[in-house]
């Protein structure tokens, strides 16, 4: 059996027929995470405990007594806190840190019987769009060795799409679960901000940063989800918001949804042809499918990046001062001053792109330039949640691409920051305005690269966008997640 | 309008002394506080770990408060009601919304990198408390706002476990909830900056929203200072003082600082704005280095945390579990019992001290008496075994009987002192020990005439003078006898009998 053909539903079939066992699982997912390791997806991988696990699942399957996520192998993305091997957000700063304590969705998992087979790669704390920036190497894009995945939870993507793992997790802060997602060929979810909980999600930008699944298809997604979203009292920002029956709220047709066009999107600068496509054939499904298009406006969009680069590095500033050499994580060995512990370690530690951020985000907040910086980013940000509102009122859901182009070449836009930060022009404004949003795969370009349709919702529409995306994938055959193991 | 030279003579000068001559130059001094109150809530302000003051290093931490990569911030819902206490008892304004922000800097103690403060919305604003400075009128200090934080770690250089070349931080601090409140540029002296963090510190101690302890750093202080020409109503540069580690270093390191910046304008120089460091060893102000207090804060909104929204409702039921508070309680134990000022001030200077009183005279008619007790015999009693007033053995119930005892003159001062420490010894009631004193009590007028006969031949030169006139030696006399018979009976009668022989001798000598 190749695992790049089965999703997380076909798995729980089969363990309920007894036709394969957790263990089996365990052995293949280890099998093809090796055969991938040209991929460079994975940094860690838990090669023993994922045995003995699925040894324990397999006992409970056979007791009746297993978890809602039994067969379920994930991938997790390094910046999530794991205490059973090492968390280095793609970083030399914190090579061989091991986390104390476990975020709350891998305790979450845990407890569902979900497995982790490793920790994914990704760009060095999640500051990029390509996986190009970790300390660890690229991630390569498995339907093409010479592109890139995207990123920033790259590892991730090209995990779930190689079939290295059932799913995996990703974080997302202005489109790191959903242009990877898009480049690899699968779906991938941000949900609303507040309802998963952050807590052991190590800070890029608080108030932007949402974990989130990644999968093959949108019923995977909506089973992840059942499991790590709902308050958490260890993080104060988590929703109180009853967290509904995703699956059951997916078996719903598309008649009379309102799906929106946002002018500004269609066409947008810098759009290949073959995306704008592929996302129009995406609409008209919908609209054979009984749902009505409607045009809506977004007309602060042309600032939302931005603001974006204002306020997320402006976050991830303070978020990263942590990293100083004194505690744990890289200290220099040439240090011999207080100064210079924290200027060596930081400047050896930290990779180019961490630093311009780091340095954008201090010269934002500076005293003299906070007002015309990040208070002018701030209310681009209510000016953004305000167009949201306004489009919501006269649709239900959005359609846009997840980005702009497909996956490009590995180094193609390395040297040239400002073009890597317009690969996310469709995602971050949902991120500025805190909403959840559906990656999905529509289609190819015409070299065969996956092409990714985005829905986006008002707060907490999570089933709504799943079972939109889950009827597209019954009903439209270039929505399935792709199968590559190159 | 005060001058400096005023001023100049707290603390470093002696009293009434000028200081220099450089300060004939009336100058105005112009301060204002930055206290920081550590609060005693049970747990950190967010996380859960203790707060306990001593415990062995880095024994009192999590992922949360050391700040570890994906450790989150939860508020501790207890600092609000101790923040509201405060505010209410100084007269501010609770607002509805206030918002935590980060202040940025690098600091090894800093394990975040940031402290999560307050800055824009603080938790409350606009109050005041009075203070007095030598022999002066009270006068109200407004203050500026009242906000949350919370404290940073501790590093330690200097101790003898630590090599050359080392530091080493503990944590335990880290975390501990801090109220920091700032007063505007109200005082006027250092006598008034002193007294504000005393009155302060009794404050906070009635709220029981912290121990108030300076030397323990439970409650710190930095304040700003500048001098402007009397009448002027611009201010002058000022300077920042740190380190003042109790109520005595703020009045010294202020009245050093009042002296060196009066002595620069008088001389026609110029302040420079810069941070000082109080050296008490040295009793002088020490400039930091330059770039260490280069400081751009670099505040934003803290995303980790909500906005904290406050009901009115919330606030009501805050302000009716206020305790009363210490100027209330003055004023009340002046007015109900009739004490003198003096008297009503410092037994109310301590809430402690204060209900250990009120438990005392509400038992007892003597209003006075309770009050001299209180300030003489158990004061001394709780100084001398180091404890509070609460934990003497020697309850106010117990001390209620004895005293009673005394002022119907069943037992006398003397045995009414001994019968309070063997009560500290034992913790029984005083009732047995004054019926026995009471029976022991030499009531035999015979017996009683002829000590008093022996101790006035036994006292030749003093009887004379007393018969010369100095009538006030018949006290001496009564204590001589008291003495002798171990307070054993009743000093009215001795003074009786002294009176009867007196005039019996001078009948004698015609």
């Amino acid at each position: 059996m190749h695992t790049g053909c089965v999703d997380f539903q076909s798995i729980k079939s089969l363990l309920a027929t007894g036709s394969i066992s957790c263990t089996h699982l365990a052995e293949i997912y280890l099998q093809h995470i090796d055969k991938g390791a040209h991929l460079n997806a994975f940094l860690s991988v838990f090669t023993e405990k994922a045995l003995e696990q699925a040894a324990g699942v397999d006992r409970k399957v056979a007791q009746g007594t297993a978890g809602r996520l039994a067969g379920m192998f994930l991938g997790i993305k390094d910046n999530i806190a794991y205490s059973g091997g090492a968390t280095t957000c793609g970083s030399r700063i914190l090579a061989g840190y091991r986390s104390p304590f476990s975020a709350t969705v891998l305790k979450r998992l845990a407890d569902a019987d979900a497995i982790f087979l490793g920790k994914t790669n990704m760009d060095e704390f999640a500051m990029g769009s390509s996986t190009e920036h970790s300390a660890y190497g690229p991630v390569r894009l498995p339907a093409d060795p010479g592109r890139v995945p995207g990123g920033s939870s790259g590892g991730s993507a090209a995990a779930v799409a190689a079939g290295l793992c059932t799913a995996a997790l990703g974080s997302d802060t202005g489109g790191s679960i959903r242009q990877p997602a898009s480049f690899c060929g699968v779906v991938g979810l941000k949900p609303t901000w507040g309802r998963v909980s952050r807590y052991g999600l190590v800070a890029f930008a608080s108030s932007l940063d949402q974990i989130g699944p990644m999968s093959r298809s949108a019923a995977d997604c909506a089973d992840l989800l059942q499991v790590i979203a709902g308050h958490d009292p260890a993080d104060a920002t988590s929703s109180m918001e009853p967290v509904p029956d995703y699956r059951a709220a997916m078996e719903r047709d598309l008649k009379g949804l309102r799906v929106g066009l946002a002018r500004e999107y269609f066409p947008a600068e810098g759009m290949e042809e073959a995306v704008r496509t592929a996302v129009e054939e995406c609409a008209d499904f919908f609209r054979a499918e009984g749902a009505e298009l409607v045009p809506v406006s977004l007309p602060h969009s042309s600032y939302a990046i931005a603001a974006y680069y204002i306020i997320a590095d402006a976050e991830a500033s303070a978020n990263l001062a942590r990293f100083d050499g004194a505690r744990y994580g890289r200290r220099s060995p040439a240090a011999a001053t207080l100064e210079e512990m924290y200027t060596l370690s930081r400047s050896e530690g930290f990779g180019a792109e961490v630093k311009r951020r780091i340095m954008l985000g201090t010269f934002v907040l500076s005293s003299g330039y906070y007002e015309a910086y990040y208070s002018q980013a701030q209310k681009v940000r209510t000016l953004l949640q305000r167009d949201f509102d306004e489009a919501f009122r006269s649709c239900d859901l959005l359609l846009t691409p997840v980005c702009p182009t497909t996956a490009f070449r590995i180094g193609e836009k390395a040297g040239d920051p400002l073009a890597m930060y317009l690969s996310d022009v469709f995602t971050i404004s949902v991120n500025m305005a805190g909403i959840p949003a559906l990656a999905l795969p529509c289609g190819r370009d015409g070299a065969g690269l996956p092409i990714g349709a985005q829905l986006i919702g008002p707060a907490f529409s999570e089933p709504l966008l799943l079972a939109a995306g889950h009827r597209l994938e019954k009903g439209y055959a270039p929505a399935r997640a792709f199968q590559e193991l190159s | 309008m005060k001058e400096a030279m005023s001023t100049g003579r707290t603390g470093l000068y002696p009293r009434g002394a000028a200081s220099t001559a450089e300060v004939s130059t009336p100058f105005e001094v112009v301060i204002g506080l930055e206290v920081h109150i550590q609060l005693q809530t049970r747990s950190k302000i967010f996380c859960g770990c203790s707060v306990q003051f001593g415990a062995e290093a880095n024994s009192q931490v999590c992922p949360v408060c050391m700040g570890l990569p994906g450790a989150l911030p939860v508020l501790n819902q207890k600092v609000l009601a101790s923040a509201a206490r405060l505010a209410l008892a100084t007269g501010c304004r609770i607002d509805p919304v206030s918002l935590f922000a980060r202040k940025n800097y690098f600091y090894p103690d800093l394990p975040k990198g940031y402290q999560i403060s307050q800055f824009d919305l603080p938790f409350a604003s606009g109050g005041s408390m009075t203070v007095s400075g030598e022999g002066e009128e009270e006068r109200a200090i407004r203050i500026r706002r009242i906000h949350l934080e919370d404290d940073a770690g501790r590093s330690i250089h200097a101790e003898a476990f630590v090599g050359a070349d080392e530091t080493l931080l503990d944590l335990n601090r880290c975390g501990v909830p801090l109220l920091e409140l700032v007063t505007e540029p109200d005082l006027r002296s250092p006598a008034e900056a002193a007294d504000f963090m005393q009155r302060l510190r009794q404050l906070v101690r009635y709220l029981d929203i912290s121990t108030g302890n300076m030397e323990e750093g439970s409650l710190r202080c930095d304040a700003n200072i500048s001098l402007r020409p009397a009448g002027s109503d611009t201010l002058g540069v000022k300077t920042e003082l740190k380190n003042m580690n109790s109520f005595r270093h703020v009045e010294r390191a202020l009245a050093f600082e009042i002296e060196r910046q009066g002595t620069l304008l008088a001389a026609g120089g110029r302040v420079e704005q810069q941070t000082l460091l109080w050296d008490p060893a040295r009793n002088a102000a020490e400039p930091m280095r330059s770039k260490e207090e280069a400081h751009d804060y670099r505040y934003f909104p803290e995303p980790d945390l909500m906005p904290v929204r406050i009901g009115e409702e919330w606030i009501e039921e805050q302000r009716r579990q206020l305790p009363e508070l210490p100027e209330a309680r003055k004023a009340r134990y002046e007015r109900d019992f009739g004490l003198p000022a003096y008297d009503a001030a410092l037994l109310t200077g301590d809430r402690g001290v204060a209900d250990y009183f009120e438990r005392l005279a509400g038992r007892i008619e003597d209003k006075k008496l309770a009050s001299n007790w209180v300030m003489g015999e158990v004061l001394r009693a709780a100084n001398a075994s180091g404890c509070s007033v609460q934990e003497l053995r020697m309850t106010p119930e117990h001390l209620a009987v004895l005293l009673e005892a005394l002022s119907r003159g069943r037992i006398h001062q003397q045995a009414a002192r001994r019968i309070f420490e063997e009560g500290m010894e034992n913790g029984l009631s005083p009732a047995a020990a004054i019926e026995r004193e009471e029976g022991d009590q030499i009531h035999d007028s015979g017996q009683l005439r002829a000590m008093v006969q022996e101790t006035l031949a036994a006292h030749p030169a003093e009887t004379e003078a007393w018969l010369g006139g100095k009538e006030k030696l018949a006290g001496f006399f009564t204590g001589k006898i008291l003495q002798a018979l171990q307070g054993r009976a009743d000093p009215r009668s001795i003074m009786a009998l002294l009176q009867d022989e007196r005039a019996a001798l001078l009948r004698k000598r015609g």
